[in-house]
């Protein structure tokens, strides 16, 4: 026998290995945004519930394989419940107050509330069929699957990363956004604080009453915040500004203005029927005026952007695989159109149409392009271990050094000065 | 540095000014401390040298104030933003951002510095604060102490000149405070910053400065000088300061360090005195139900067990500490007394309640809780009508809680809104509000946060009487001064176990981070507070 061999080193997947994400390698918010609204398109082009619920799929499984544990990434959740909801309303509006679709399988029969003439058209209960319920639930699904959409690029793109991309002009409206979207959460926080307060002084923490009650405090707490915020964003240098020649500012203002009254008459002028011939051109001389002038109004900012995310390769595949997404199930439309609408009468099973499904799962692929969040998330954790500032930290002459005496005579302490206070460990689970 | 010139300050409708007569120079590269009572307008001077006062908060500025030679009365704070750096009480109301890096970078921007400085100095500054492993964290899951060192960088990374702070460690547990204490020594002694802070925790910043600014009382003139000199006089002062003056110790020490070297002739004089340790055994009432009792008890919140098999018994006319670091578990625990959590396992009794299970009237007269911002309890727009309001709510006679008001603030009208009074008569308003009740287990959450000696002394008193009538209180607390003059026993929690529970001069004088100062000085005395000292040397004297 020859030489035992050395033990086979374990077999590592062949597939290429994706980054970790950084800030350096941070896919573009854009990106996911593209994608996200290219899976909603597809969505909005079909009420094959086997189709919508393959694009569901596909949504979930990129949130769950590249979301971070960052609060915004737990909006998912919310979306998804939220889209549960917006499918029970569908259901019980449609019990209730019947369907237009005619149906021949009746499920149960309501007795109708008589309305007067003028309410005609509107029906309060009555006969339910199978046939409307079933229309009902494709509605509401493809609704769903659209907001599911918007919350998974809500998950995976730091939004206020999206609003760091718009033009200098409108950089001060972002922030305001941004401060805005920072506050409900905030909000939110202090409802649930004041109630718990109300059960201190021993009235009900629960029902409308109690909510209703804690509002005024909510609500001044918010605007005291908010002037402290200011306070801290003036002292911070919000605001500042360049000195511009007038001669810019001025045909700054009439760029923009010229520009939007353009695009209005311009959009007029392609929706009504008088104005085919000029619409377009209006239309489009309007939007470049507008965009002239607001990169001329940057020039008032003197901000500059840290680390602005780059568009790259990976940002190209995943924008471009939604992209894909929709403009295939625009094209499956016109060609495969029953398949994507599986109609509610005669009552029929939906079949799931084989092209339209293999295109929706190109959705899949940022899934695989897009750089891995790190392992487990635990960078963002908050209570994931030790304090890496802990490492670099100083000890200011005259701080605890000096009690390094043996401790004192007396009952043993069940306290060990070093082993459960080690100020390495300070940051705990919350 | 700072330059003030006969400087007034008179805010909109008030007839008096908030600040006057000052007239002061604070040099270049120095810490300087600004002390005082509360209400003498600290917070006034500080702003007033980032230009928020007047440019934001209105009012009238006399005189002239001029940092690094602009003038803020023609310099908008945002057109300052280049030399001072501001960080208010509370940094969450600080941030204009949602990471760590972001939040570094954005007065940078806001300056329109170019990327590659923004992305060296951003990488500077994480090492500078030691924060470069949390660069990509979300701040909202920051700990107090590293949102406090965040605060401080995100002004740092513009490389102003003045760095102006606003009780920096106020809200943080002793190790949290030494960190942040560190960063600024490395700023003063490296980089050559000039600091100006305000803080009421005197012992812990008062031997790092320089020079210290005193502010009496309201509307008299400051004092500038020499930290030693300063104390000497200040009615502020740490208990190191406090057991110097005792002890005729010239010139005056401020940090312990100091004060053991001066220290030996006292151990010696009261190494034969045993410490009147009896009157701080809790009264024994064995035959009274007690407050709490808890045992195995768990509490789960979200994914994290933030209490685990916690075993706890209270007696009645017992006071007891619950300590431990920024997220131990202080905070659910209270809670969980006053049932808003519901254990996961093991089982809590209050008062013979079960108090997940009972109505918040009923429980009202079992346990009373002062959450750290006593605000919150407050709803009515004048004391008046919240001492009606608590008297209804607690089934009391009308005006009971009028007397309670009465007893703990004595000169405070009826028609006063709960928001303007100082944090010290919020803090006795809402404990009065609580007490209305009569609940024999009084919980109180981080209760000196914001308050003076003074009103602190006052506290002390309050709760003094109140373990004496029998009450027992737990407070939650990172002031150790507080613990050592009022606990019969501390608990100290860490990562939601009870790690040390016992009488407090046992548990508090052997750890680093809780001794009190003057047990830090007089170690291994066991002598925990100054009255305690100067009782002894008057009963032998």
């Amino acid at each position: 026998m020859s030489t035992p061999r050395a033990p086979r080193a374990p077999r590592t997947p062949r597939a290429p290995r994706t980054p970790q994400a950084t800030r350096a390698n941070a896919l573009h918010a854009g990106a996911w945004w593209l994608w996200a609204l290219g899976l909603a398109t597809a969505a909005s082009r079909t009420t094959n519930p086997l189709l919508l619920g393959l694009l569901v799929g596909v949504a979930g499984y990129v949130v769950a394989a590249r979301r971070t544990d960052a609060p915004w990434a737990r909006s998912y959740g919310a979306f998804v419940r939220l889209g549960l909801v917006v499918i029970a309303i569908r259901l019980v509006f449609a019990f209730v107050l019947g369907s237009p679709i005619p149906g021949t399988h009746t499920l149960v029969t309501l007795p109708e509330v008589p309305l007067p003439d003028w309410a005609k058209g509107v029906r309060i209960g009555g006969r339910v069929t199978t046939e409307g319920m079933v229309f009902a639930l494709y509605d509401g699904l493809k609704l769903a699957t659209l907001l599911i959409c918007v919350g998974a690029a809500n998950a995976l793109a730091n939004p206020s990363r999206l609003l760091k991309s718009l033009p200098g002009a409108l950089y001060e409206v972002g922030v305001a956004v941004v401060v805005a979207m920072t506050f409900a959460p905030n909000l939110v926080a202090d409802v649930q604080r004041l109630r718990a307060a109300r059960r201190l002084r021993g009235r009900p923490d629960r029902g409308f009453k109690a909510l209703l009650q804690v509002g005024l405090p909510v609500l001044e707490g918010a605007l005291e915040r908010s002037v402290a915020l200011a306070a801290a964003m003036d002292a911070r240098g919000y605001g500042r500004t360049a000195q511009v020649p007038p001669a810019v500012r001025h045909t700054t203002s009439v760029l923009t203005l010229g520009g939007l009254l353009g695009v209005c008459a311009g959009t007029y002028g392609l929706l009504g029927d008088a104005g085919g011939g000029y619409g377009l051109p209006l239309l489009l001389a309007g939007l470049a005026a507008a965009l002239a002038g607001l990169w001329l109004g940057g020039r008032r900012s003197v901000r500059s952007r840290y680390r602005p995310e780059r568009w790259g390769v990976r940002a190209w595949l995943v924008a471009g695989s939604g992209i894909a997404v929709a403009a295939l199930m625009i094209w499956a439309n016109d060609h495969a159109s029953a398949a994507l609408h599986p109609p509610a009468v005669p009552l029929t099973s939906p079949v799931l149409p084989l092209w339209p499904a293999a295109a929706v799962l190109i959705g899949l692929l940022p899934g695989f392009v897009a750089p891995r969040p790190p392992d487990g998330g635990s960078g963002t954790r908050p209570g994931s271990g030790r304090s890496p500032g802990r490492t670099a930290r100083l000890d200011p002459p005259g701080s605890l050094r000096p009690l390094d005496h043996p401790a004192p005579v007396g009952p043993p302490s069940p306290l060990n000065p070093l082993d459960p206070l080690d100020p390495g460990k300070k940051e705990s689970s919350q | 540095m700072i330059r003030f010139e006969q400087v007034s300050v008179t805010y909109g409708d008030a007839s008096a000014p908030a600040v006057q007569g000052i007239d002061l120079t604070v040099p270049e590269g120095e810490l300087c401390l600004l002390v005082g009572p509360s209400g003498v307008g600290k917070s006034t001077v500080l702003n007033a040298v980032c230009g928020l006062v007047p440019h934001f908060t209105g009012g009238t500025l006399r005189g002239r104030v001029t940092v690094d030679g602009r003038d803020t009365r023609t310099h908008k704070p945002r057109e300052l933003a280049d030399v001072v750096g501001t960080v208010g009480q509370d940094p969450l109301s600080h941030f204009v951002t949602d990471t760590v890096e972001d939040e570094l970078a954005y007065g940078m921007e806001s300056l329109g510095l170019a990327p590659d400085v923004m992305r060296r100095r951003v990488e500077e500054t994480l090492d500078l604060l030691g924060l470069a492993d949390l660069r990509d964290r979300a701040l909202a899951t920051l700990s107090g102490g590293q949102m406090q060192r965040v605060a401080i960088g995100s002004v740092l990374t513009t490389h102003p000149k003045v760095l102006v702070l606003d009780e920096p460690t106020s809200a943080l547990d002793p190790a949290a405070a030494e960190e942040v204490l560190a960063v600024l020594q490395r700023l003063v002694h490296d980089l050559g910053t000039t600091v100006l802070m305000a803080e009421h925790r005197l012992e812990r910043v008062v031997q790092y400065a320089d020079q210290v600014i005193l502010l009496p009382s309201p509307g008299a003139a400051p004092m500038m000088g020499d930290p030693a000199e300063i104390m000497a006089v200040s009615p502020v002062h740490p208990p190191v300061v406090a057991l110097g003056r005792l002890a005729d110790w010239s010139p005056l020490p401020l940090s312990v360090r100091d004060a053991r070297r001066k220290a030996a002739p006292l151990r010696s004089r009261l190494e034969d005195i045993t410490p009147p340790a009896a009157d701080r055994a809790a009264p024994a009432r064995p035959s009274a139900t007690p407050s709490v009792v808890a045992s195995g008890l768990g509490v789960r919140r979200g994914r994290a067990d933030a209490l685990h098999g916690v075993n706890l018994t209270l007696q009645p006319g017992e006071t007891m500490a619950l300590m431990g670091r920024n997220g131990a578990g202080k905070s659910t625990l209270l809670s969980t007394l006053v049932g808003m959590h519901e254990p996961s396992s093991g089982t809590v009794r209050v008062d013979g309640v079960t108090p997940h299970r009972t109505g918040p009237r009923t429980l009202l007269r079992h346990v009373g809780l002062v959450p750290q911002e006593p605000r919150d309890l407050l709803y009515a727009d004048t004391v008046a009508a919240e001492c009606t309001a608590a008297d209804h709510d607690a089934g009391a006679p009308a005006g009971s809680c009028r007397d309670l008001v009465t007893r703990l603030l004595p000169d405070v009208p009826d028609s006063v809104h709960p928001r303007d009074l100082s944090e010290g008569q919020r803090l006795a308003l809402a404990l009065a509000v609580v007490l209305t009740a009569r609940p024999p287990l009084l919980l109180l959450d981080e209760p000196t946060r914001g308050l003076d000696y003074a009103a602190k002394a006052r506290l002390t008193e309050v709760l003094r009487g109140l373990a004496a009538d029998g009450h027992a209180i737990v407070l939650a607390t990172h002031d150790v001064e507080l613990a050592a003059e009022l606990a019969h026993r501390v608990v100290i929690l860490a990562d939601g176990e009870i790690v040390a529970d016992g009488p407090t001069n046992e548990v508090v004088v052997s750890s680093p981070s809780f001794a009190p100062q003057v047990a830090k000085v007089l170690a291994p005395l066991p002598w925990l507070t100054v009255p305690q000292v100067a009782g002894a040397l008057e009963r032998t004297a």
